[in-house]
């Protein structure tokens, strides 16, 4: 008897009928894709994408060359060169990612005493020239001014969790 | 149509008049049937993506538009991809053939256009009315093995000539079930004429059509079909995500896309076999009043769509078979399907008169 109803579940496409029963379900469904330039996926406020200092609010860089970023970054990415200040402060000369070696584990972010090295949620971000992808203090310092109101918002929507 | 013929005899006096006006309608003709049919290849490309997108639910090609037109939007994805291969550089290999090499892709797209020449889109309507027309279409199709074996041989590649050898040994299994599916239609209509054929399933509906008795028939004619154009579930000599391609791995650009175009070619001309064997060709569904009023190629082309759309669900839906299993699908179950069926379908046609007018078999016997 199985052999039977074997035999006739075979030769009437049974299975197969089945599964194009399933595709053609799917052919009327709703689609999923976002189409990506025009509609964007959310973002979490921990997204971590391009990395930018920020500045107290009077204007005055955050960052005091403790160099926590430079110590955990696990690719090395980040470069830093302090010197004092005349009014006695220690600051950096430089400051430089290698945006090509950089993993954005936001290691980095986590580390910084002073929240000043953050990463953003800009994630567009293009270079031509592999010496582009090295981001210097005064860029990370335009990135951050740039973006400063939505970097303010992130921390204070997961500073609960910090 | 007289009057051009006149001004051919004016011009060129009787005879000469006569071949020219036969040579340049011709001409027309073919291009006239050419020129759609690589239109349609091109679309069904895009209809391919499409279909088989929304049956993965995504949306498939829709940016490249004509003009900037949205409503357009995807429509001009074949034309692009036509304009960058005619752009890409054709490699030839350093040990391969150049001849042959050359040759093989137009081998490969010869028979695929040449046989629509005895394809009849209506009663008039077909380039070459020849009363062999299915043994033609039938040595056409082979030929296209030609143009894969070629392919591989030339190409100098032992990767290349593994794929053409299972491509052809895949594609002349499959033709013998195909012949023999096609062998019952011949036993209903009695002819090899094509036009005949789709005459002979004319009636007050569509179940004169030989689909219905000859059901098991048009499966393995449709499945042979698929395998025998190398579409997936049987795309085994191409399948592009297990080997990269068999017969045509060294062909690059519009030497490739040549391939590719006699793939969907062959498609389309399965797609119209079949509809014109077993789905009445230009016939109308229902003989009756507001059906018949839509042209017979009309209807034709509806039929091949409806079953270029199974080809396309077909990929969508099946897992790419093993090679042993292709073969043991071929020969062991289509051929001895399809000659237990030649033998049923004799028994019935010799029965007596008397009972092959009683209801279900007066409509085809």
């Amino acid at each position: 008897m199985n052999r039977i109803k074997k035999f006739f579940n075979t030769f009437l496409l049974f299975e197969l009928l089945k599964g194009m029963a399933v595709t053609g379900k799917y052919l009327f469904k709703p689609k999923i894709t976002i189409h990506y330039p025009e509609e964007k996926t959310p973002q979490s406020p921990r997204f971590r994408g391009l990395h930018a200092l920020r500045r107290y609010p009077n204007g005055e860089e955050r960052c005091i060359a403790c160099k926590l970023c430079e110590a955990v970054c696990p690719a090395m990415a980040i470069t830093i060169e302090s010197e004092q200040r005349e009014d006695g402060t220690r600051r950096t000369t430089r400051y430089d990612i290698d945006l090509s070696k950089c993993i954005f584990c936001g290691f980095c972010e986590e580390s910084c005493p002073v929240d000043s090295i953050v990463e953003t949620r800009v994630l567009e971000y293009h270079c031509e020239k592999r010496e582009d992808f090295i981001y210097t203090k005064e860029m990370l310092l335009a990135v951050g001014d740039r973006y400063e109101e939505q970097i303010a918002k992130d921390r204070e929507a997961d500073a609960r969790y910090r | 149509m007289e009057t051009i013929q006149q001004y051919f005899i004016q011009f060129f006096g009787s005879q000469w008049g006569n071949m020219l006006f036969l040579l340049t309608t011709n001409l027309v003709f073919i291009f006239a049937i050419a020129i759609p049919l690589l239109l349609g290849v091109a679309y069904l490309t895009f209809a391919e993506r499409k279909i088989i997108a929304y049956m993965q639910i995504r949306v498939g090609p829709n940016r490249v538009t004509f003009f900037g037109i949205p409503w357009l939007r995807g429509w001009g994805q074949p034309i692009a991809d036509a304009v960058k291969a005619i752009m890409k550089e054709i490699i030839i290999p350093t040990g391969a053939n150049k001849f042959l090499f050359v040759l093989a892709p137009v081998l490969t797209i010869m028979p695929a256009l040449a046989a629509w020449a005895v394809i009849p889109f209506s009663p008039e309507l077909v380039l070459a009315d020849i009363n062999a027309g299915l043994l033609y279409i039938l040595a056409m199709t082979s030929m296209g093995i030609y143009g894969i074996i070629i392919a591989g041989w030339a190409s100098n590649s032992k990767y290349a000539f593994l794929g053409a050898m299972r491509s052809a040994a895949q594609v002349v299994s499959y033709e013998l079930a195909m012949g023999f599916a096609l062998v019952c239609v011949l036993m209903m209509s009695q002819s090899l004429n094509i036009g005949d054929i789709v005459s002979g399933q004319q009636g007050d509906s569509l179940l004169n059509w030989y689909l219905i008795p000859l059901f098991p028939m048009f499966l393995v004619y449709l499945i042979s079909g698929v395998a025998e154009t190398n579409r997936a579930p049987f795309d085994v000599a191409e399948g592009e995500s297990e080997i990269v391609a068999g017969f045509h791995v060294d062909y690059s650009g519009m030497a490739f896309t040549v391939f590719f175009l006699a793939e969907y070619a062959n498609m389309i001309l399965v797609a119209t076999l079949t509809s014109i064997m077993f789905l009445g060709g230009w016939l109308p569904p229902v003989d009756i009043a507001p059906f018949t009023w839509i042209p017979g190629f009309v209807w034709l082309l509806l039929k091949i769509a409806f079953i270029l759309f199974f080809f396309l669900w077909f990929r969508a839906t099946f897992p790419r078979y093993r090679y042993d299993q292709i073969m043991r699908l071929g020969w062991k179950i289509f051929i001895p399907i399809t000659l237990i069926w030649i033998v049923v379908l004799g028994l019935i046609m010799q029965l007596p008169e008397s009972i092959r007018d009683v209801f279900p078999l007066n409509l085809w016997f």
